[in-house]
């Protein structure tokens, strides 16, 4: 008892308690990691499809197929409140959700039963999942293929039907290149043939000749256009000209053509290694694919290139502008009041909620710089707004602002590590200060720039908030990179893995299908963000440990 | 510095001095270049905090008004001026006078346009009104106690291309040309009337106290397209002196002012009177309806306009109450004028003084003398944006009035208001209006009151986490574990926050609603077993003691956090629950009457107190790191314990640095946005429940900026709240900076 006491006097208690603190914020840390690399990694993940068979409430059997993703406890109680029947003397009741799909067929992707009215289980082996262009999956057997309408009667349906979907599949590339790539240029040129006429129009050259010139351009363009349309018209017939039929859990049978169907996989019948080639071949298509469906299902393609370009554009405004900031503070200027009260200025940038940049970004960038340049440069848009609505540019200007404290710090913090000698060193030599600058401590303090470089970009991959008022959007048209002059088209609007988290989580109108994707686009997003965070540390740490040696 | 370049080596000297000189006019390049960099950073600092400033002051500037006169004409003096109406453009106007002409005539020149004769024989216009937001319509009575309801209507000519488009007026008699006989014998002293879908409502007061309204209701002809009237008239006798008449506009309550200062409440469905209310000690002498047709306004004879409506109580009556008086005019109230889309009005009094007000922000906007005393007509445009007056000889005054934002001042933002339709004073935001009708409810105060209460909750997570992990982490914990758990914390830090609100909010927040009792079991079991464990580690003899060496306790304890959470999840919360009828979640809202959101304060105070954690830790571990090591190992020399000498000793010396980082976390919380978006059901109310949502100022502004119209009164407030959230956090970061930094002072010295 003494000792007990003795130790709470020490204080001891209070230490272990602090040590269970840093614990606890690692365990957060890594639980949430854990959570989020469990969840977006199962999204990929091949889960078999069950075929149960399940009574109802009112006694009547009936099969459902589908994929099991979650089960959970539930108080009985809280289930006879809900109006479902349970039997008495059990406390809890496991329920499964489960992802049944067809939903054109049933009406809703998942539902809850409950394990006491499970009849039977099992797992054929003939099951298929199908991706469908829309309506989410299909979960069925194949029955038969039919290949311009008549009935294949190779017995490998499989085999013939994955020769369809390979063709399909082509044609659906070629469609996609001809509707996104040649067709979107021709409407491109058109828009910019219309946009020329008006300009003409208001600068009052709008004469017979000039006229004459876009209208012969359009009328070649229309002609481009309509060889076009027509090739595409007949790729379409033919796209739907194969069909299979599928049998469901009700036992209909339903014809679906090929043209609807994108993909399909067995995984009842797969292996480990099938299922991990699976897992590999769709994380790849979710990375490069165009989301489908109001964004629940297909890829992200959009928002990561979205992203990458928003941070590089954003990259080549704050590096300049932190460095020659971060340099004036270190080596230019008197240290002293006003050193002080710029140092603060930065501190406070760094402090400043990200949502009033979003709002700084809006009035000034957007309406009032935007809207200005739109007058004197762009008048024959008008009133549709060019660059006087949120865009790639002003996005990644705004951004710029956001992170430039964190460049000024860092390159400061890298500056700041380099010995006097090394500056004295190269003063003494003759060398004028610019010359110091550039030969010797910008090199030298390269790797401190870059850490602020690599924290910016992190940052920004993150941020989403001021986005949403200056350019991002949940279904950008258009790349902002494309292969219609001026291939950087910096008016666009764009993508980002950040808000199409928020999107897709919270804006979708079918969240609980939709969620699976949103944990994979967090994990994507979180991988990227802690990569370029530990890379950013490792820089660091090797910058320390180099100007250790100098130091002595 | 590179003024001796000629004792240098001799492959520079070798050089040209040209070389030299550019060598040098290069250096001072630099210089300037690199100078301007500095300055940059500070003007993006003022650059961001003056166009706040810029775009939130039009808020707060007076509203302003410019008279001219527009000419005479004299046939007016002649023949009264007795209604006068303004059309969108502000270029044409029309004007319905004693002997019973209606006309419309062009602002530029008085010059006339088109006229229509409205009197039938010896007939004489007593009074027309118009109806109350801009529908048009216009009922004329006359003398001998009939009405006419007409309509003033302009469409736009174009065919002259866009610049010199033409605004040509009619008149149309949608009801007809017939005028109603609505009082038989004459003598109407007020009329009022309101227009619906289904029904027109004219009531009339009629000297000798007599009231009658005019039903009818309107039966539309399918073949025609045309709308047939039906009929029915009701009258009352009141034993006052009716001076002013107005009707609501869901035709449901009729009110009559009287020369004793009182607004008798009538409901029309049976004519009884329900309610006298005592306005004024002065009679009341003019009477009209706010935008809307809820609230009526009273001026009296004292010059005071009084705002009333009808508030609904718990049973459902109704009953009339005084709102709030308007007490510029210094004189008898000669007409009170509702703008057509805000809840603004204009009242002239008998001396020409004219004041424009606004209902909702209870001010004065602006006040006037107007040159030439009590006008006979005047009329506000439909934007509120001029005010055209014709005098009694026949002179005509157009005023252009700039006045944007009547709606906001300090009381209607921060105070409660009593808005239309609500039962007593509230603090409301509810800025989206489906019609020019709807009143705006612009209350910072729920904003400002969600912001600090998801600070609040948010800090009270972190707090106690990040000192402590702190605290350990700069005192206690060995070196090498030290460089490990840095890197963790600022991953920690860099995790954005898109991430955190969407664990949040689909994942954290259905948990806690399944796990309620098991998280708040987590409060207890957790320090209780963390201490019985340290206890029972401290005292036994153990071989594996060996393999944990001191300042690795954190390791140790990760296995056992997890255990004890598992512990708490899985047995104690459905023990608890067991307590709780079962369900701590249900019992809640069942028997304690807590309200439970599934997107609640408690959600958002996790979520955001593990945003805030990295930055806490990061600021206090430095300034507890930095302590010199001198003065606790004195410490310990004298015999004080390791915790003894952190308390008394240490964290004494660094408490201004941890003061600061809880200011800069606070900062933080404050200014999170998709947090608290995601992570709350964003309802604007003003609850410290831990079970209910917010709306915090960052997310109001994130949700409701991307279809605010530019420059509207709306836009600029999301701007004020945006400059709030800035100038908060500006000081708050200054404040932080510049204890930390004489700190940092202190240390050096030590």
């Amino acid at each position: 008892m003494k000792t007990l006491i003795k130790w709470v006097a020490d204080g001891t208690p209070w230490v272990w308690l602090n040590a269970a603190a840093v614990s606890a914020c690692i365990l957060l840390v890594v639980g949430l990691l854990m959570l989020i690399g469990v969840r977006g990694f199962g999204h990929f993940w091949p889960l078999p499809v069950q075929e149960i068979v399940y009574q109802q409430a009112d006694g009547s059997e009936i099969i459902v197929v589908g994929q099991i993703r979650e089960h959970e406890k539930v108080t009985a109680m809280r289930l006879r409140e809900s109006g479902l029947e349970v039997a008495e003397g059990s406390e809890f009741v496991t329920r499964y959700l489960i992802k049944t799909g067809n939903r054109d067929i049933i009406g809703q992707d998942f539902r809850w039963i409950l394990e006491p009215a499970i009849k039977s289980i099992g797992k054929p082996q003939s099951m298929v999942v199908f991706e469908r262009e829309e309506w989410g999956v299909l979960i069925g057997r194949l029955i038969a293929v039919r290949e311009s309408g008549q009935l294949l009667e190779d017995p490998d349906t499989w085999g013939e039907f994955l020769r369809l979907l390979t063709r399909a599949n082509n044609m659906r590339d070629e469609i996609r290149e001809l509707e996104k790539g040649r067709i979107g240029s021709i409407n491109y040129r058109l828009e910019r043939l219309r946009l020329k006429q008006r300009g003409l129009e208001l600068e009052g050259k709008d004469e017979e000749a000039s006229l004459a010139v876009i209208e012969n351009d359009r009328a070649r363009l229309q002609e481009e256009y309509n060889v076009l349309e027509e090739n595409l018209g007949r790729l379409y017939t033919e796209l739907r000209r194969d069909a299979i039929v599928v049998t469901t859990s009700d036992g209909q049978e339903h014809e679906i053509p090929m043209s609807s169907i994108i993909d399909a996989h067995r995984p009842n019948q797969m292996n480990l290694f099938g299922k991990l080639g699976y897992f590999l071949h769709t994380v790849w298509k979710f990375v490069a694919d165009d989301p489908r469906e109001a964004n629940t299902e297909g890829g992200i393609f959009p928002a990561i290139f979205g992203t990458v370009l928003m941070v590089l554009l954003m990259s080549l405004f704050v590096t300049p502008l932190g460095v020659v900031a971060a340099v004036y503070l270190k080596e230019y200027a008197r240290q002293g009041l006003f050193t002080r009260f710029i140092r603060i200025a930065v501190n406070n940038l760094a402090g400043v909620p990200s949502i009033v940049y979003g709002v700084f970004g809006l009035g000034f960038f957007v309406y009032t710089l935007g809207g200005s340049l739109d007058r004197l440069f762009f008048p024959e848009a008008l009133p549709a707004p060019t660059f006087g609505t949120g865009g790639l540019f002003w996005a990644s200007l705004t951004l710029a602002l956001l992170t430039l404290p964190v460049v000024i710090v860092s390159t400061e913090e890298g500056l700041s590590r380099i010995p006097r000698s090394i500056r004295e060193g190269s003063l003494a030599l003759g060398a004028t200060q610019w010359e110091t600058l550039w030969r010797t401590v910008l090199p030298m303090a390269s790797p401190g720039i870059m850490t602020g470089l690599i924290l910016a970009v992190a940052r920004a991959a993150g941020e989403v908030a001021p986005l949403m008022l200056v350019g991002v959007v949940k279904l950008a048209p258009a790349l902002p990179l494309d292969g219609n002059a001026p291939f950087l088209h910096l008016d666009r609007k764009f993508m980002h893995l950040g808000f199409h988290i928020y999107d897709v989580g919270f804006q979708s109108p079918n969240v609980e299908a939709a969620r699976p994707l949103v944990y994979a686009t967090a994990l994507l997003l979180v991988v990227v963000i802690v990569l370029l965070n530990l890379v950013a540390i490792q820089v660091r740490n090797r910058l320390s440990e180099r100007y250790r040696g100098l130091e002595s | 510095m590179n003024s001796g370049f000629k004792n240098e080596p001799a492959h520079l000297v070798a050089r040209s001095d040209n070389f030299h000189r550019w060598r040098s006019r290069k250096d001072l390049f630099a210089k300037r270049v690199i100078g301007m960099g500095g300055l940059v950073v500070i003007a993006a600092v003022l650059l961001i905090l003056f166009y706040l400033v810029y775009v939130v002051s039009p808020l707060f500037l007076p509203a302003t008004m410019a008279q001219k006169s527009i000419g005479s004409n004299p046939g007016w003096s002649q023949d009264e001026t007795v209604f006068l109406s303004l059309e969108e453009q502000q270029q044409v106007a029309m004007r319905v006078s004693r002997n019973g002409i209606a006309e419309f005539f062009s602002l530029d020149n008085l010059a006339l346009l088109t006229s229509a004769t409205l009197t039938q024989g010896s007939q004489e216009v007593t009074l027309a009104t118009e109806e109350q937001g801009g529908s048009g319509l216009v009922a004329v009575a006359y003398d001998d106690g009939r009405v006419s309801v007409l309509k003033h209507h302009y469409s736009t000519d174009f065919s002259a291309g866009v610049e010199l488009r033409k605004i040509i007026p009619s008149l149309e008699f949608p009801y007809g040309t017939d005028q109603r006989e609505l009082v038989p014998d004459g003598g109407i002293t007020g009329l009022a009337f309101s227009d619906s879908e289904a029904e027109l409502v004219l009531a009339a007061a009629a000297s000798g106290g007599r009231v009658r309204v005019e039903w009818n209701s309107k039966q539309e002809n399918f073949l025609s397209g045309e709308i047939n009237l039906e009929s029915s008239v009701k009258a009352m006798q009141v034993d006052f002196e009716i001076t002013a008449i107005s009707i609501s506009q869901n035709h449901r309550w009729l009110y009559l002012g009287d020369a004793d200062g009182r607004v008798h409440f009538i409901g029309i469905g049976g004519m009884t009177e329900n309610q006298v209310v005592q306005v004024s000690d002065a009679g009341i002498t003019s009477m009209n309806m706010l935008l809307g047709g809820i609230s009526v306004l009273a001026g009296d004879a004292n010059g005071v306009v009084t705002q009333l409506f009808p508030v609904r109580d718990q049973e459902n009556e109704y009953s009339l109450e005084i709102i709030r008086r308007f007490e510029s005019s210094q004189a008898a109230i000669a007409q009170i004028i509702p703008e057509q889309r805000r809840k603004g009005f204009i009242s002239v009094d008998v001396t020409g003084n004219m004041s424009v007000y606004h209902s909702t922000a209870g001010r004065l906007v602006l006040q006037q003398q107007l040159a030439d005393g009590l006008p006979s007509a005047l009329a506000l445009a439909p934007r509120a944006s001029g005010l055209l007056v014709v005098n009694k000889d026949g002179s005509a005054d157009f005023m252009d009035i700039v006045n944007e934002h009547p709606e906001v001042s300090f009381a209607s933002l921060w105070s409660k208001v009593w808005y239309e339709n609500y039962s007593e004073p509230e603090y409301v935001w509810q800025s989206s209006a489906s019609d020019n009708a709807f009143e705006p409810k612009f209350s910072l105060t729920p904003l400002a009151f969600g912001t600090f209460k998801a600070a609040l909750y948010a800090m009270l997570f972190a707090l106690p986490l990040a000192l402590a992990g702190a605290a350990f982490t700069a005192y206690f914990m060995s070196p090498a574990l030290r460089r490990m758990v840095k890197p963790t914390i600022e991953i920690m830090a860099a995790l954005p926050t898109v991430i955190l609100g969407f664990l949040a909010g689909l994942w954290f927040a259905p948990f806690l609603e399944e796990n309620l009792a098991g998280v708040f079991a987590l409060l207890l079991v957790m320090p209780a077993g963390l201490l019985v464990f340290a206890w029972f580690w401290t005292r036994a003899e153990w071989r594996i003691k060996n393999y944990v060496k001191e300042g690795w306790e954190p390791v140790l304890l990760l296995p056992v956090l997890v255990v004890l959470a598992i512990l708490s999840l899985q047995v104690v919360g459905p023990l608890q629950d067991w307590f709780f009828a079962g369900d701590l979640r249900s019992w809640l809202s069942h028997e304690a009457g807590i309200s439970y959101d599934q997107r609640n304060a408690m959600v958002v105070g996790c979520a955001m107190g593990f945003a805030v954690i990295p930055t806490i830790f990061s600021i206090a571990e430095d300034a507890i790191y930095g302590v010199p090591r001198s003065l606790s190992d004195g410490s310990l020399a004298l015999g004080a314990t390791p915790w003894q000498t952190m308390v008394r000793v240490v964290l004494p010396t660094a408490s201004p640095g941890m003061f600061s980082a809880v200011m800069i976390g606070l900062g933080r919380a404050v200014g999170e946005t998709m947090i608290v978006l995601m992570a709350t059901g964003n309802t604007p109310i003003m609850d410290w429940n831990l079970f209910e949502g917010m709306r915090t100022l960052a997310a109001n502004i994130a949700v409701e900026m991307p279809e605010s119209a530019m420059n509207s009164s709306h836009y600029r407030i999301l701007f004020l709240a945006a400059l709030v959230l800035f100038m908060f956090t500006f000081v708050v970061n200054t404040g932080a900076e510049l204890i930390r930094q004489r700190l940092r002072e202190k240390y050096s010295s030590l």
